[in-house]
């Protein structure tokens, strides 16, 4: 197998006295879509928040390409080439969806660094066509679209920075069943672009229609690690909850 | 498409500056025709009388923008005013100039501080410091005016002329070129909207949103420092009121122009149009002959209709 994108060794991480992820360790191969799945306060969110810089493990490595990583914030993070989608997708809703695109990475041209709005517009309507976002147009208002384009402009600008890992965080919580499938299809089709995706959901068959592995967490301990095509929701749900089913 | 949806699409609050400029220029046109409303000195003077208020909502613009308010110039222009003024007394003119501009600096930057670092409202801020110094303003001269003499002052902030332009009308022009660069074609101007728009979504993108929230209160302090000196300029003195009827103007202007109250969206060209409205609003209210108190009653309603009609879109 091919050297991790992302290695995670032994990471621990406590807020004061509450124990939020406990001896966590994973490793992310390239092309590859693993599942973080969980009961609500089992450690998921804190654990995307770890790796995208947010928060710093307690005890614990990050290995990036095999090299001993530690972000000071989100932006060392991403200038590392991780990208987050997050659950409230952080778009600005009354700009442009190319503005949002290259938001805090606006590309500038000419001795004044004014904007390059065409570049801008361009290079979004390449990408959007390429991962077949349908959305009006790049110039389009995000208000103006709906949920599935708003996600869906949100995985493509993670895809166009992200050189290494995305991490999606519930990406399809508020949408209705059609959008759910079309993000999906979006989301699979990120695989051969040889990233690592990390994905949080609450929903066992979605885990089960995109991922390669499930990880699964309980109250910030690591119960296990799965091949999705070794294993079945049963299983999973016992590990989740820890009843046998 | 919904009639919103319509509307939103085609950005027809964005016109309604423009129409509502052009049906009030027609009206006094044709109304008071004969009181010489659109000759050319009056229309001329509109401009000139116009150029202070315009400068301050080119700052005002940035902070709507970013989800801020400053509320302060009210007072800040008479602070700059008179410290450029009593400057001049007694050190050379272009110290005069700095003290005035560095009066504002000083009070936007100030409001700056609250409101980026300690996350106190902009609102209350600036609504505290408007009357922290409207106090200063009293204090520093007593209440007495204080003469402008210096020629070439009053040429460049007010009564000169360059290539047969009034100097007040370049800096109106400087002022929104300048200003509509910034905001539409930098990526400082993007980073106030989408701070304005989404405070989160911009900060977990990297922009530096404290930094932001700083910046366009300092530069709502320098726009209410340049229009202290252009009273001055145009005055020939400066006084303690100086830029306190102008509270209710530009922040008409800069909503009917265009920006929303609660970020994310402005135009600094319709914050233009909206503070030449309201100048050719107060002239022709003068020129009817209509007595200051119903001067004040008729504006206060134009501008209650002028606002709601642009902001019929923003409660979607
Ligand atoms: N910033 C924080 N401060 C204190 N406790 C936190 C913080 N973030 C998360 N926690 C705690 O850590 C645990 C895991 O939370 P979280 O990662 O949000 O779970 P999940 O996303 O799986 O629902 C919970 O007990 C939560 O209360
Ligand atoms: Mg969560």
């Amino acid at each position: 197998m091919t050297q991790p994108i992302l290695s995670l060794t032994d990471i621990h991480k406590a807020f004061g006295g509450v124990v939020a992820i406990d001896n966590f360790s994973l490793d992310l191969h390239p092309g590859e879509i693993v599942a973080l799945v969980g009961d609500n306060g089992a450690g998921k969110s804190t654990l995307i928040k770890i790796v995208s810089g947010v928060h710093k493990p307690t005890t614990g490595s990050i290995r990036l390409d095999g090299e001993e990583t530690s972000f000071s914030d989100a932006s060392g993070a991403r200038e590392a080439g991780i990208e987050v989608v997050y659950q409230d997708l952080a778009l600005a809703d009354q700009q442009p969806v190319y503005m949002n695109m290259f938001l805090g990475r606006e590309l500038t041209k000419g001795p004044l660094g004014l904007l390059d709005k065409r570049k801008m517009m361009n290079d979004t309507q390449e990408l959007v066509d390429e991962l077949d976002v349908r959305i009006p147009s790049a110039s389009a208002t995000i208000r103006d679209l709906s949920g599935g384009q708003r996600q869906g402009i949100a995985i493509a600008r993670a895809t166009h920075w992200a050189s290494k890992l995305i991490l999606l965080d519930e990406p399809t919580a508020a949408l209705g069943v059609a959008e759910t499938a079309r993000v999906e299809e979006l989301v699979l089709s990120l695989r051969e672009r040889n990233i690592a995706i990390l994905i949080v959901s609450h929903s066992l068959d979605q885990v089960f229609r995109l991922s390669n592995r499930i990880c699964v967490l309980r109250r910030g301990q690591q119960i296990g690690v799965r091949d999705t095509a070794t294993t079945d929701k049963n299983e999973i749900i016992a590990m989740i909850t820890g009843l046998q089913t | 498409m919904s009639p919103t949806a319509i509307f939103r699409k085609y950005e027809l609050q964005n016109y309604v500056v423009y129409l509502g400029f052009i049906a009030i220029f027609l009206f006094f046109a044709v109304t008071l025709h004969d009181a010489g409303f659109t000759s050319t000195r009056n229309l001329t003077n509109i401009l000139l009388q116009t150029a202070p208020a315009t400068i301050l909502a080119i700052g005002l613009v940035f902070a709507l923008s970013a989800g801020e308010i400053d509320l302060s110039f009210g007072s800040a222009v008479a602070v700059s005013a008179l410290s450029a003024a009593v400057v001049m007394q007694v050190l050379p003119m272009p110290l005069a100039i700095l003290a005035g501009l560095g009066a504002g600096l000083a009070v936007g930057a100030f409001n700056g501080l609250l409101v980026a670092w300690l996350r106190l409202p902009s609102f209350l801020v600036t609504l505290a410091t408007l009357g922290l110094f409207a106090g200063v303003a009293r204090t520093m001269t007593n209440l007495r005016s204080i003469p402008v003499t210096n020629d070439f002052f009053t040429g460049v902030f007010g009564s000169g002329k360059l290539f047969g332009v009034p100097s007040l009308v370049w800096w109106t022009v400087i002022g929104v070129v300048i200003g509509h660069l910034v905001y539409r074609h930098t990526r400082f101007g993007a980073h106030v909207l989408a701070t304005g728009d989404n405070a989160r979504a911009a900060q977990v993108s990297g922009i530096k949103v404290p930094r932001v929230r700083f910046m366009v209160l300092t530069i709502c302090g320098g726009c209410a420092g340049l229009a202290g000196l252009l009273y001055a300029g145009r005055l020939q003195s400066a006084t303690y009121t100086l830029g306190e009827s102008d509270l209710m103007i530009v922040i008409a202007a800069v909503i009917v122009g265009g920006t929303a109250l609660n970020g994310g969206k402005g135009s600094i060209i319709g914050a233009l149009i909206g503070s030449l409205l309201m100048g050719m609003l107060n002239n022709g209210l003068i020129l009817m002959g209509l007595q200051v108190s119903d001067q004040m009653i008729v504006r206060g309603l134009i501008i209650l209709v002028a606002v709601a009609a642009s902001l019929r879109d923003t409660t979607r």
